[in-house]
């Protein structure tokens, strides 16, 4: 068995396999790409060595408070162009992620944004993709409002406009989508409805008026337009005003991401329905919906994200969410200096949410894909 | 195509017979009708409520309805301006076409920029170099999960950072940043760069024109006349000898610190600076991740027939896949370029005097709060419409010509 010669084969040079043979040849393969490589490895490793310099060595995570309960920022000021000043945030992360709702009570926004989080991650399981979804969501978002208002059940009752922060984001953009949902359905059936060219109209005017202006212009004309819509002495509030406007201008979108669920699906399925005999609300429901639905599940994840980012805009009209009340804690006159810490954990939070739901909704993009080339 | 089997109902000599409506609820056609008018009805029955109750809220409250008020001195300071303004002469009227063209203004290079910021790194993300590869891809996945509003409002924090006028950053002594923006030189412009403009653009019409030959001898016998020694002679050096004839002007107006500001020369205000910075990095990563897809669309034979042709690589992109993959591009792009303009509406957040911000101050001024959201809203639907029709325009122009 020793005995056995080994075979004569060349080893292959060292320069083209393991790591030098991959950085040969993906990162020296030319004069040009060695030069990119060193001026973008050099201007890299700077950024990045002063980018943990200020973030963590040199950062200030606390700063004493006299006996007022006044924070004393002068280390943070001295250092401020050394190191970050965390304290800011270890000061205010509560009225940044939940407003200014009742100190004591805000466990409860907090259990609603655990609740939120699961509903997302119960929504992205396959298993769960089935008629009941809809009871889960309506059970979760009826219980979110409960503990969020109160009133009942011994809790106490907090009226909205203490609400602010994390879940006003997530409200906004969740029940946005949710109440929107069964709108856009409709809009987009009558769309593509044959039949009735006057429903048809309608519904290519609705959503081309709202795809054509921009989401601020919507929640303008919703602060200051629908006072004056309302019969007089009916006053709706800052908050339902703005949802009301998320809705009606996510409906729109989700409309054309329906509709082009429905287009994808094939003719047949349609023909083959009426051919059994089924009349348009069960062809409608029982065969075509189900289908197309899936289709767009991942195109409606991306709309929801782009919803998700753009609830932000209610600042411009003076609603609490997440965004807004980072500005708030910067106004507070001992910390106003610190923007730059408090924007980029605001950008963490509103990164882990996003960046979760596309990789979500990219993965399933490639395996709904996979399935169909097979 | 597919549509190989003709519909009998469709050809003429075998039209079902025509029929009156049945009055009943089993005919198809008498069912819509019935649902159209109901829908219909419900709608304008809505509205008409919403109509009633508002007209009663107005009268309540006093506002007159109607555009008169874009007569009345408007009496709004406004920071920048492309056209004269003064706020104590001038109108409503003229003060929200400031706020058109200040988001033309933005729109327009926005447009500009983010295409060109979205081709480089989407061609980027395809880059062999691996480091070039991964950095394009870090940006356009942290870019893409940011809101708008949360990286204008950055970028302003960091433009007002800046040192005062006093302490600027300079640049030769000629160019200022601070944090009242940035100051830079202007031309004085006279008659002999006018003429040069001309002369440019006579000089360009003419390179076109000889373009235009050389295309044709090329068809014809295959070989291709030189161009640029054309573009050079008409677009370069005849417009710089006309210059030179008529005196060769070359007069800056430098900006100056005087008090507490700059006086003279340009500026680029911090509000537009950093609207403009957001918005182009942001539509950029969106753009990025088209060309990047375009380009993928394009099958790998096209890479490797042009590579046996002999050509470069870089000359295979631009030759050959890019005319290509612009076909894929093209309408996702339309509705990038869309989001842009409307983005440009979150210049209020940040200050910058667009027709939002100004249509918003005319509103809480004079109370025409449905005038105000109105003109808002006819703005952007132009614009939006503009942009959909030029992009419509332009992808059937580059579309392949089938047989």
């Amino acid at each position: 068995m020793d005995a056995a010669p080994t075979p004569i084969r060349a080893r292959p040079l060292v320069a083209t396999i393991g790591p030098v043979g991959w950085a040969r040849a993906n990162l020296f393969s030319s004069w040009a790409s060695t030069a990119v490589t060193l001026v973008l490895g050099y201007v890299i490793l700077r950024a990045v060595t002063g980018l943990f310099d200020w973030a963590v060595l040199n950062a200030i995570w606390s700063v004493p408070y006299n006996d007022k309960g006044i924070p004393d920022t002068s280390v943070c000021q001295t250092n401020s162009a050394q190191g970050a000043c965390w304290a800011v945030i270890a000061d205010k992360y509560r009225l940044i992620l939940f407003g200014r709702y009742p100190f004591a009570e805000q466990w409860r926004p907090f259990i609603c944004v655990l609740l939120f989080i699961g509903l997302y991650i119960v929504s992205a399981m396959r298993r769960f993709w089935r008629k009941e979804l809809a009871l889960i969501w309506a059970a979760t978002l009826t219980l979110i409002g409960i503990l969020m208002w109160g009133g009942v059940f011994g809790l106490t009752a907090v009226p909205n406009d203490y609400w602010g922060g994390l879940p006003i984001t997530l409200i906004l953009a969740t029940f946005g989508i949710a109440l929107a949902f069964p709108l856009a359905i409709l809009v987009a059936l009558g769309r593509r409805s044959t039949g009735m060219p006057a429903v048809k109209m309608l519904c290519v005017g609705y959503v081309e008026l709202i795809r054509g202006v921009p989401l601020i212009s919507v929640l303008f004309m919703a602060s200051v337009m629908f006072p004056l819509f309302m019969p007089p002495g009916i006053n709706i509030d800052k908050l339902l005003r703005a949802q009301i406007a998320v809705i009606l201008f996510a409906a729109a979108y989700l409309a054309e991401v329906v509709r082009g669920g429905l287009q994808a699906l094939p003719r047949g399925q349609a023909e083959a329905a009426d051919a059994l005999g089924l009349n348009y609300w069960k062809k409608t429901f029982l065969i075509i919906l189900p289908q197309a639905l899936r289709l767009v599940i991942p195109p409606l994840v991306n709309t929801f994200i782009g919803f998700f980012k753009d609830t932000s805009l209610v600042l411009i009209i003076g609603l609490f969410d997440l965004l807004t009340m980072g500005k708030v804690a910067l106004s507070d006159p001992p910390w106003q200096s610190f923007s730059t810490e408090v924007y980029i954990t605001l950008g963490l939070i509103y990164i882990a949410f996003c960046f979760a739901m596309s990789k979500y909704s990219r993965g399933l993009e490639r395996e709904l894909g996979q399935a169909q080339r097979r | 195509m597919a549509e190989t089997v003709t519909d009998p109902r469709l050809s003429g000599g075998r039209l079902a017979p025509k029929r009156d409506i049945r009055l009943s609820w089993s005919d198809p056609l008498l069912r819509s009708i019935v649902w159209q008018v109901v829908i219909i009805g419900v709608v304008v029955a809505i509205g008409w409520y919403l109509i009633t109750n508002t007209h009663q809220n107005l009268a309540s409250r006093r506002i007159a309805t109607g555009f008169g008020f874009l007569d009345r001195v408007a009496g709004i300071p406004i920071g920048e301006s492309l056209i004269p303004y003064d706020p104590a002469i001038h109108t409503y009227g003229r003060a929200l076409w400031i706020g058109v063209l200040n988001t033309l203004r933005v729109a327009v290079v926005g447009v500009v920029l983010a295409t060109v910021l979205g081709t480089v790194i989407g061609i980027g993300r395809l880059s062999r170099n691996w480091l070039v590869a991964k950095l394009t891809a870090f940006y356009v996945e942290t870019i893409r999960d940011l809101p708008l509003l949360l990286q204008l409002l950055f970028w302003y924090t960091i433009l007002q950072g800046l040192p005062g006028p006093k302490q600027a950053i300079r640049f030769g002594d000629v160019a200022f940043l601070s944090n009242r923006g940035f100051r830079y030189p202007t031309l004085n412009w006279e008659a002999a760069h006018e003429a040069a403009v001309a002369a440019g653009l006579i000089g360009l019409a003419v390179t076109w024109i000889w373009a235009r030959h050389a295309r044709r001898r090329q068809t014809l016998t295959g070989i291709r006349p030189p161009v640029w020694p054309a573009a050079l002679a008409g677009a370069v050096i005849f417009p710089m000898v006309v210059w030179a004839v008529m005196g060769a002007p070359m007069a800056f107006e430098v900006p100056v610190l005087r008090g507490f500001n700059f006086q003279g020369g340009g500026t680029v205000s911090p509000e537009y600076f950093a609207l403009l910075t957001g918005l182009v990095t942001y539509t950029a990563g969106y753009i990025a991740e088209i060309v990047r897809s375009g380009i993928q669309a394009v099958p790998q034979g096209q890479w490797e027939a042009a590579g046996a042709l002999g050509l470069r690589r870089g000359q295979v992109l631009r030759q050959i896949v890019l005319p290509q993959a612009l076909r894929v591009i093209i309408p996702p792009m339309t509705s990038q370029y869309l989001n842009l303009a409307k983005n440009s509406s979150l210049a209020v957040a940040i200050g910058y005097q667009d027709i939002v911000s100004l249509a918003n101050t005319t509103l809480n001024q004079t109370g025409q709060a449905i005038e105000g959201i109105a003109v808002i809203m006819a703005v952007f639907l132009t614009i939006s419409l503009s942009i959909s029709l030029f992009m419509n325009w332009y992808n059937a122009h580059i579309a392949l010509v089938e047989r």
